[in-house]
């Protein structure tokens, strides 16, 4: 090339790139603004279309959301789940954490006392095609209904001993890692609050915040 | 092929069997691969790099005075990546259903060398009007070969096309071809295809001069 070896004048070179962060930051800005608000209505439906599968005898028409306060002092949204006759059946928590490749979302279904998982759906996920991907699927998902709430739950790579091991999937260990990390973490947020809304769950509020949950909070 | 710059109608024929990204440049074989098991993901895959490739193309081309050699690829995968990020977002906004379907593959589609190949040997060098012919005759082409594979996968595999059931009923089918390895069996037999045509028509050609 026959242009100066070595320019000092980075701006100079560089002021192209510079820009087009600028506008194309822009330009994904606006867009996100735009269809933020339609996506997150998608994963509404989404959502309670799958309560009947997350709790058993749910009914979609009686699921009210119900706002509360995590421990971390964040408002967040959960679904009080209640069957036709007006029962209470069970929660359902929306959560989300870092995957492999990117954010995965996951909604939790609990039990009515807040003592067992009741199902696992994932929302979102862009796992590896063909390994972690595999966290959609019902064999897996299936491997946390009926995990107690009050331990915080392990993925181990041989067959689980304790009932709050999950059997990791085969070459995804950090996929599975991340949806029991992501599943730790929320409950340990929320067990304690939504215990304490649960009808009848009042007196349970000390028990809520023992120390699993400090324990929990702690994971990775 | 001559060592000119290639025109508009050129570039735009070519795009489509003469230079077929799939068939002849053998790109993009990640989706041609991966999303081709139905009518539908195919075409809406291919309706998503249409957009990231023709826009990119256009934006490429636009700024070709501007760009510094040594800097051009990262504009170029600034741009795909600002285009795919759109591309995605919208596909979660109006198409969920299809978007939970396709997963990681549309912002894979960042990785498609079809579109950074575009932009170096078309959008970087010529003006937007050839651009925008090379990006829609490459859509179309591609597009083209997502439908043949995903016709063949879609009607032996599940008996229908675009959902709609075409095979009759006593037509057990093929699970395989729904699974990976049909991909790779199509992919390979429809190549070989395409060759065996081609090379018969070089034949053709010789004879007769």
């Amino acid at each position: 090339m026959a242009e100066a070896p070595k320019s000092r004048n980075f701006i100079g070179q560089a002021w192209l790139v510079i820009l087009l962060a600028l506008l194309y930051g822009g330009a994904l800005a606006t867009v996100h603004t735009a269809l933020s608000a339609r996506i997150a209505e998608n994963k509404r439906n989404e959502t309670y279309s799958v309560i009947p599968i997350l709790v058993e005898g749910a009914d979609q028409s009686m699921t009210a959301e119900v706002s509360v306060e995590g421990q971390n002092g964040k408002e967040l949204t959960v679904y009080r789940v209640l069957d036709s006759g007006g029962h209470h059946r069970g929660w359902v928590l929306p959560a989300a954490g870092q995957g492999f490749a990117d954010q995965i979302e996951i909604l939790i279904g609990l039990d009515a006392e807040v003592s067992t998982i009741a199902g696992l759906y994932v929302l979102g996920q862009k796992e590896t095609p063909g390994l972690g991907d595999y966290i959609t699927g019902e064999g897996f998902r299936n491997r946390f209904r009926g995990k107690p709430t009050d331990r915080p739950l392990v993925v181990v790579k041989s067959d689980p001993k304790a009932n709050n091991e999950i059997l990791a999937l085969t070459g995804a260990t950090i996929s599975s890692e991340s949806v029991s990390g992501i599943v730790n973490r929320a409950l340990a947020n929320l067990k304690g609050p939504i215990r304490q809304l649960a009808p009848g769950g009042g007196e349970e509020q000390d028990e809520a915040s023992s120390p699993a949950d400090r324990q929990g909070e702690t994971g990775p | 092929m001559t060592r000119g710059e290639p025109t508009a109608l050129e570039r735009f024929i070519n795009g489509i069997l003469p230079e077929n990204p799939v068939y002849r440049q053998l790109l993009g074989m990640c989706p041609v691969l991966a999303v081709t098991n139905g009518m539908k993901p195919a075409m809406t895959m291919a309706g998503a790099t249409a957009f990231v490739l023709i826009l990119a193309n256009i934006m490429i081309s636009l700024m070709r005075g501007l760009l510094k050699p040594h800097l051009r690829i990262l504009v170029f995968t600034l741009t795909i990546a600002t285009f795919v990020t759109i591309a995605d977002r919208l596909l979660a906004a109006y198409m969920y259903e299809m978007s939970k379907q396709l997963g990681p593959y549309v912002p894979l589609i960042i990785v498609n060398c079809l579109i950074i190949s575009r932009c170096e040997i078309c959008a970087s060098k010529q003006d937007v009007r050839v651009a925008v012919a090379d990006g829609v005759g490459m859509s179309l082409g591609f597009a083209l070969a997502l439908a043949s594979i995903a016709t063949v996968r879609e009607i032996l595999g599940s008996g229908t096309w675009l959902g709609l059931p075409v095979m009759p009923g006593f037509w057990p089918n093929w699970g395989i071809m729904v699974l990976p390895p049909g991909a790779f069996l199509t992919l390979g037999l429809l190549l070989g295809m395409v060759e065996w045509v081609n090379q018969a028509r070089a034949k053709k050609a010789g004879k007769r001069e």
